[in-house]
């Protein structure tokens, strides 16, 4: 692999040895409602390298590219591409320009195949198509640079690592010079991200100018020629791969308010009495898209976090959904607290003492127009009903909500304001509150810490460790790797719709666990 | 399973399932943009007021027709401006086109009702009149009728062929995806429901100009809901829906001819078994049909838009 | 003076200030709107509306006839407001007003001996469950995922006036002279007809519409099955998820609007027409549909649009028979109307 590039110093703008960059951002600024996203930014980006964007949720790196690739119009500042200024108004400006972008949820169209989706993308495309033509260069650069898809399937029936293959060749068929990757290792398995890195390096010889926007600091010590760190909208600094080191990229992301996470009590924990929660055998139908799971067995004791590892859409959601009740049991039986509760709907589950914190709060856990005061009451309706359900306790309700956030020690919120005007952690924590707050045995928590601030994150997670200390049991799902390591008691794998392996965290490690999760045997691709 | 009867129900079926056809068509255009048109039987009813009166006035069925295709282009505006530029909830909006051209359609038409009209010229089948059984007017149709399945093919085309077709579909499956591929969404979707309006327009004009040759209130009958329940049956594809189309124009026929050729069951039974059969026809296919649906018709169906 | 305005200002910030604006701005865009149509169809709008006014509002008959005519409209509103608070979209009423009428009209010729003290639980009974199990089908099929109500209740108000018919025509009919000109069932036992108020004919229905109209807004506002409703609307699947029935719900909430619809017809048949006709109801359903949307589905909003409806509808009857202008002509006000609720019309608005 090429490492012949020559050692260039970040504080030099403009070696004559090295190509002028590609594209120039110049006092980049962004607003929106409640934050300012990019502070006066600028970032050079030149060809024949990968540049990555470090940065945590929220710190504007997404911004920035987008603003870059048009979807966005910034607020004051210029882009200049080739030494010339230039106007992205739209994303058909950057594609003129030749910039595309891999967004974090891919966009294509699942109902459609790969080479109209691809087609789609294309630039000058003439009035009649000519779908030959299309599907020639398609292979080409397929095989150039190991992005080999069939472009007949509909892009619904192909894997996630292979989608994102799609996206990458839309670009290249669309004749981009500038990828710009979003997040774009939040869906691979471990080996699929080197096989992303390796693609990088091919890219690179050609001359292509890579983004790559991440949170992940291993990753960008990984892959990365030069590093630009973000923090709350401004650069925080600069520099080439050669000077990069875990501890300085931390201290730039970060300055020296790092927080501390709280480590695992592996002290006094209840784990006795029957399993909360036992799945044996279960089998359910699938609907339209989803996943549908086969022959599960799984067991939930009392004081024990269950990780769930596998690459999404493999049956994450569908496994969440069983446990409380909103799919139904083809076959086999579920079981909580030894009572067979097959065939309990999902109201008398909940009731039973199991909670859920959903991979998407705003779309699936709350009313967004209502407050926080009723998504509470809607937590556990019964508990606050009075005279047989003609009216409510909301003052038992404002009370249940301010134990509950300082049980939990989070900052206390109004609770009358609407939902919707929370931000991300907020409206996290606000869920967490409402969940922990019925003290329930059994906690479902899908991607709780998913584009959450640090902060917000560490919270999550020890509300969670905490639930775990006292008796409690959680079925974790994530996609991140480090999170499912460091908070399960036990880890299994999905994949597609089977659990293919359970583990305890010390017994395996990420590589096993990618290759379980994609179902390829372990070798290296 | 006399002559006659077959005689019967193939002109029956074509006299019902053409316009239908039409209609279909134009539905089919406008939900694989990710619009419902609940408005569409007003629309039939602006086409077929403005079509009968024009044709009337003018003395050329032809050019009634070509107003009907305007007008109920420019009526589905309405229903774009409303949905596009306003954000409006789709089938809200497609009710209130409905109303609208339930009113304009019966003030326009108050002055020609029960006149007649010649219709649109007829032309037999090329080569049928050499068969000893074939009768003067048999297999006779007007040029709409002739027109129907070549428009239909033509519908695919523009569909699956073309640059402008494919996205269109790129907005009804997913409005995010043809954006961030560069795509002007309030264009398409105006230029689908303009595509829309036409073809229903047609589909009424066919209805009072050529086949009934007459005006009255409300004479579609409901023929827009049922085309929006055969746009389902048929997978939102144009192709299949010339099968839906005529085979609800059958099966409707079907019955008619059987019940008029010696029972006497109540005309109010057999006036709904079109309504019957379309909630048949929506019962038995919507729950399947539900993931064969363009993406971003989902929201319409949940409330969402 | 500028104290005056002061407290203008401050009245002008109130929440129901501005939906009193919005609502009196809707109604005059709408109202100048059919002032064109009707100029347009050689009428003159000022004597219409001077006409319509003198005659509603100015004397008493004319004021009873507005609260009679109120009843239908309120509880056809009702019936699409309920239902809208769960995302559902009821255009049914008018089939369901049909049904409720037909199996009220069933039960007032079949049973003719009962007295009227039996006789109007009865009809309220069947007029609800006629117009609500047609509802609840359209229900059903939602519940399961199978087809929109909005389509299934449409489709639906084609096949309920067909059932009315046969029935007008078949089995009911009454054979009294000069019937035939206009075919109707037989004349419901006096009995069966609901009570009626102060020599006029306002008649129970409007007690039954306004505590209709009262409960409507106590549920929802009040009661946990209120919140519950609310939330399937605003997030069905996260309420879903925290365990509310949402099938059930939609099941016996469209059961319920269906029978309020149902007892719209119930009370038109029953009160005023004292028998059953193919076709008695000049759209009822849909201008509740419009009533309700124009008022955001707000019980204060209902009984103030009806009112104002009634009066114009009123004004709609007296103008067939002075000007000759064809009801068809109602149908565009009532476009113009929706229109002008979804087109959203931005108030003036202060900063605040």
């Amino acid at each position: 692999m090429s490492s012949s590039h020559d050692m260039r110093t970040a504080t030099q703008q403009f070696d004559t040895e090295s190509p002028a960059p590609l594209v120039s951002l110049r006092g980049i600024t962004k607003r929106f409602p409640n934050v300012i996203a990019n502070d006066s930014v600028d970032l050079d980006l030149f060809p024949g390298e990968v540049h990555a964007l470090l940065g945590e949720n929220g710190a504007g790196k997404s911004t920035l590219m987008k603003i870059l690739y048009g979807f966005y119009s910034a607020d004051s500042g210029t882009i200049a591409v080739d030494g010339e200024e230039a106007h992205i108004g739209s994303p058909l400006d950057a594609r003129k320009l030749r910039i595309g972008m891999v967004f974090q949820t891919f966009t294509l169209i699942p109902a459609m195949t790969v080479a109209e989706n691809i087609t789609l993308y294309l630039p000058d495309l003439p009035a009649v198509l000519d779908n030959r033509r299309i599907a020639e260069q398609i292979d080409e650069f397929g095989k150039q640079y190991h992005l080999d898809v069939d472009p007949r399937l509909p892009v619904r029936d192909i894997a996630i690592g292979d989608q994102q293959k799609v996206e990458v060749l839309k670009l290249l068929v669309g004749r981009a010079r500038v990828l710009i990757f979003d997040e774009a290792t939040r869906v691979l398995a471990p080996h699929e991200i080197e096989g992303l890195f390796r693609i990088f390096e091919r890219l690179k010889e050609d001359g292509y100018a890579i983004v790559f926007i991440t949170h992940k600091l291993r990753e960008v010590l990984a892959c990365a020629d030069r590093i630009t760190v973000m923090k709350r909208g401004r650069i925080a600094g600069t520099l080439i791969r050669s000077e990069a080191t875990e501890e300085g990229l931390v201290a730039l992301m970060f300055g020296d308010a790092m927080p501390r996470e709280i480590r695992q009590t592996a002290g006094e924990r209840k784990t006795d009495g029957a399993p909360l929660l036992e799945l044996r055998n279960v089998t359910t139908r699938a609907e339209g898209e989803g996943t549908r799971l086969d022959d599960i067995s799984l067991e939930i004791r009392p004081g024990e976090i269950v990780g769930v590892a596998g690459v999404s859409g493999n049956g994450q959601r569908e496994l969440g959904d069983i446990i409380l009740g909103l799919i139904a049991c083809a076959r086999g039986r579920r079981l909580l607290q030894g009572v067979d509760a097959t065939s309990w709907i999902a109201g008398r589950i909940r009731a039973s003492g199991v909670g859920f914190v959903p991979e998407d709060p705003l779309g699936m856990g709350v009313v967004p127009w209502m407050t926080v005061a009723q998504n509470a009451a809607l937590g556990s309706v019964e508990t606050y009903a009075r005279h047989g359900g003609l009216s409510l306790d909301w003052n038992h309700v404002q009370r249940d909500i301010g134990t509950s956030f300082e049980e939990l020690s989070f900052e206390a919120l109004n609770p009358w304001v609407q939902v919707r005007t929370l931000s991300g952690g907020q409206l996290q924590r606000a869920v967490l509150a409402r969940e922990l707050g019925r003290r329930p045995k059994l906690l479902v928590a899908s991607y709780p810490t998913r584009e959450l601030d640090v902060r917000s994150a560490m919270a999550a997670r020890r509300v969670l460790a905490t639930l775990r200390d006292s008796g409690g049991g959680v079925l974790l799902v994530s996609e991140d790797l480090d999170e499912l390591f460091s908070l399960s008691d036990r880890l299994i794998v999905l994949h597609q719709g089977r659990i293919v392996g359970t583990f305890l965290p010390h017994e395996i490690d990420r590589h096993k666990i990618g290759h379980l999760m994609t179902g390829s045997g372990g070798t290296n691709e | 399973m006399t002559w006659a009867l077959i005689r019967g129900v193939l002109s029956g079926t074509i006299m019902y399932g053409v316009p239908l056809l039409y209609a279909t068509l134009g539905e089919v255009i406008g939900q694989r943009a990710g619009m419902v048109n609940l408005g569409l039987e007003g629309i039939l009813l602006i086409g077929a007021s403005i079509g009968f009166a024009v044709s009337i006035e003018t003395g050329n069925p032809w050019i009634g027709v070509a107003a009907a295709a305007i007008a109920g282009a420019l009526f589905n505006l309405v229903y774009a401006f409303l949905v596009v530029n306003r954000r409006a909830n789709q089938l809200a909006s497609g009710l209130a086109v409905m109303f609208l051209g339930m009113g304009v359609s019966a003030m326009i038409g108050r002055a020609y009702v029960g006149g007649g009209s010649k219709g649109l010229v007829r032309y037999q089948i090329p080569g049928i009149s050499a068969f000893p059984w074939a009768t003067k007017t048999m297999f006779s149709y007007d040029l709409l009728v002739y027109f129907a399945v070549p428009v239909a093919v033509l519908v695919w085309w523009i569909l699956f062929r073309t640059r402008w077709g494919l996205s269109l579909r790129a907005v009804g499956e997913s409005p995010s995806a043809a954006f961030a591929a560069g795509r002007r969404i309030s264009l398409l979707k105006y230029q689908s429901a303009l595509m829309c309006g036409l073809l229903g327009g047609i589909a009424g004009a066919h209805l009072s100009v050529a086949l009934a040759r007459t005006w009255s209130e409300g004479m579609s009958g409901g023929r827009g809901f049922i085309a929006v329940a055969l746009v389902i049956f048929s997978k939102w594809h144009p192709l299949r829906a010339i099968v839906g189309a005529m085979l609800f124009g059958g099966a409707v026929t079907l019955q008619l001819q059987l019940q008029a050729q010696g029972s006497s069951i109540s005309p109010f039974l057999l006036n709904m078994i079109p309504y019957v059969l379309t909630l048949g026809v929506l019962l038995v296919w919507g729950g399947a049909r539900r993931f064969a649906a363009p993406g971003a018709l989902g929201r319409v169906y949940s409330g969402e838009e | 003076m500028s104290k005056l305005l002061k407290g203008v200002a401050r009245i002008a910030r109130k929440g129901w200030a501005v939906a009193a604006a919005r609502y009196a701005m809707i109604l005059a865009i709408a109202l100048v709107a059919y002032a064109i149509v009707l100029l347009l169809a050689g009428k003159d709008p000022i004597k219409a509306c001077v006409d319509t006014f003198s005659f509603t509002l100015g004397t008493r008959y004319g004021f009873s006839e507005v609260i009679v005519r109120m009843v239908p409209l309120l509880l056809t509103a009702v019936a699409v407001a309920i239902p809208s608070r769960l995302g559902l979209i009821n255009v049914g009423g008018e089939g369901q007003l049909y049904m409720g009428a037909w199996l009220a009209t069933w039960g007032a010729i079949t049973f003719t001996g009962l007295p009227q003290a039996i006789f109007v639980p009865l009809l309220i009974v069947l007029g609800f469950l006629g117009g609500g199990v047609w509802a609840a089908i359209a229900g059903f099929f939602r519940a399961r995922g199978l087809v929109n109500e909005t389509i299934t209740t449409l489709l639906m108000n084609y096949i309920a006036p067909l059932i009315v018919g046969l029935s007008v025509y078949g089995a009911w009919r009454s054979r009294e002279p000069g019937s035939s000109a206009f075919p109707q069932s037989v004349a419901f036992p006096d009995a069966a007809r609901l009570p009626r108020f102060f020599d006029t004919r306002v008649h129970l229905g409007i007690i039954l519409a306004l505590v209709v109209l009262f409960v409507f807004w106590f549920v929802m506002e009040r009661t946990k099955w209120g919140l519950k409703m609310r939330a399937i609307g605003g997030n069905p699947e996260a309420a879903r998820r925290l365990g509310i029935r949402l099938g059930l719900y939609i099941v016996i909430v469209m059961f319920i609007a269906g029978g309020i619809a149902g007892l719209a017809g119930m009370a038109e048949v029953s009160a005023l027409h004292g028998r059953l006709r193919a076709g008695f109801s000049p759209g009822y359903g849909f201008i509740g549909f419009l009533i309700s949307w124009l008022s955001g589905g707000s019980p204060a909003g209902i009984l103030t649009m009806s009112f104002v409806l009634a009066v114009v509808f009123s004004g709609g009857s007296l103008l067939q028979i002075t000007q000759g202008v064809p009801f068809a002509a109602i149908n565009v006000l009532m476009a113009l109307i929706l229109f002008v609720v979804l087109i959203k019309p931005r108030l003036p608005r202060r900063k605040s």
